[in-house]
């Protein structure tokens, strides 16, 4: 199990245990986390699982593909660490990830 | 009023299920209009994953969105179904002999005997962003022009980076006063040429271009003046009497939440007899409906059609016996699907 900390925009911590392999947009669906939409189901054709990855764990995921960035151009509020959470594989390294969830997804 | 379109079945939604209900409704002899906001068949099959392939249609290993669509194309085209792209279904009314009245968006009026809603998971609608007070200027702020006239002469600011807002960057340009194209980096997705206009735009200084997000803007007595641009370097000021975002589209029931129907979690209740809503001779099928088990495949959605067009002939048919006929072996269903 790889443990994920997600941060609600109203700072409250919800701990989930995630499967490597499935992606961070499934772990937070099935942890029904709200603040992730996931409208299209992960086809990175939606921008409403936009995240906002902790500092420290930014250089420990693979870079957005060109596709991810041309999507995320239609998420709001976008910042240095915002990635879509669908396009995130989960690895054993990455056993406490820590990332924030936007107040609306659009 | 324009002129009335009859027809037996006024499908809304030409996605996957909505295609198939053609078929359905076709081989029992009732035909059909079908509307759509796209401007394109397939739904979200077209929308959002055209080219992504689908695993679990019965007899395709693997079939794109955009293949699927085709095939359900060429599979009812013998029912000659008539398509509305680019519209919504706005307004109901029954008429006194149990058939209805739907006028869309864009002004059409249709006379049907049943109102079949296929419609995804609802209409497709410009994403609006999350600016405090942007709903306040309502009049302001356009994700789409109707009359180009009412730009004359403005100060517009369009945020994105995307094809819409590159080609009314294009567009817009030429009649208004300034234009001011705000997005969050330099990099454009669109078509190369549409992409290398704007660049020459902004390279001439015929537009302005910053990189950067809109968070906030100011206004007063109700009218919009200015948007406020976050850069790296700091707040710049805008003046704008005209904002039109362009994010891309979420989706949302739209106006079918208003039509009188048994919903269930933004999900329009049916039987599983009939796929019959509250409201005798309107039905839904596909993503929109909801049941005792429902799953939100392709594959629930075309079985549900089968049965709705079964309970839609009985319901325009009372008197009339319908029995099950096949593909395989009914003369009849064989001389309608080859016949054009």
């Amino acid at each position: 199990m790889v443990n994920i900390n997600f941060i609600s925009s109203k700072g409250v911590l919800q701990k989930a245990d995630a499967v490597a392999g499935e992606t961070l947009m499934e772990c937070a669906k099935k942890n029904q986390i709200h603040e992730i939409e996931a409208e299209c189901g992960g086809g990175c054709s939606c921008a409403t699982c936009h995240v906002y990855i902790h500092k420290e764990w930014l250089d420990k995921l693979e870079k957005p593909s060109e596709m991810e960035e041309d999507m995320l151009d239609f998420a709001f509020n976008v910042k240095e660490n915002s990635r879509l959470s669908c396009q995130i594989k989960i690895e054993d390294v990455l056993d406490g990830l820590t990332l924030e969830t936007p107040e609306t997804q659009f | 009023m324009s002129k009335l379109i009859e027809t037996d079945a006024l499908i809304i939604g030409a996605g996957p299920v909505g295609l198939f209900a053609v078929f359905e409704l076709g081989l029992l002899n009732i035909n059909c209009h079908v509307i759509d906001i796209l401007d394109k068949p397939g739904g979200q099959c077209a929308q959002l994953y055209p080219e992504k392939p689908i695993y679990d249609i019965p007899a395709y290993p693997m079939i794109s969105g955009k293949d699927l669509t085709d095939k359900l194309l060429l599979q009812i085209k013998p029912f000659s179904p008539v398509f509305h792209f680019e519209e919504l279904a706005k307004d109901l009314k029954k008429n006194n002999d149990g058939t209805w009245h739907i006028s869309t968006k864009k002004g059409l009026n249709f006379h049907a005997k049943v109102i079949i809603i296929a419609a995804g998971g609802g209409s497709f609608e410009p994403k609006k962003p999350n600016i405090p007070n942007l709903e306040k200027y309502f009049d302001q702020v356009r994700y789409s022009i109707d009359q180009i006239d009412n730009f004359k002469n403005k100060d517009i600011v369009i945020l994105g980076g995307g094809d819409s807002a590159l080609d009314w960057t294009v567009q817009l340009n030429e009649i208004v006063k300034s234009l001011t194209l705000i997005h969050r980096r330099d990099v454009f997705r669109g078509s190369p040429a549409t992409v290398n206009k704007v660049m020459d735009l902004r390279d001439k200084g015929e537009i302005k271009f910053h990189v950067g997000q809109v968070k906030n803007i100011i206004g007063s007595n109700g009218i919009l003046d200015a948007v406020q641009c976050e850069k790296k370097e700091g707040i710049l000021e805008i003046p704008c009497d005209i904002l039109m975002p362009f994010f891309g589209l979420t989706m949302s029931l739209g106006p079918v939440e208003k039509w009188g129907l048994n919903l269930l979690e933004d999900r329009v209740s049916v039987s599983t007899e009939t796929y019959q809503t509250s409201v005798p001779g309107i039905y839904a099928v596909g993503d929109i409906n909801t049941y005792p088990g429902k799953l939100k495949l392709i594959l629930s959605g075309f079985h549900e059609t089968a049965l709705m067009a079964h309970a839609v002939f009985k319901y325009i048919n009372p008197e009339e016996r319908l029995t099950l006929q096949y593909t395989t072996t009914s003369s009849s269903l064989q001389k309608k699907l080859l016949a054009k």
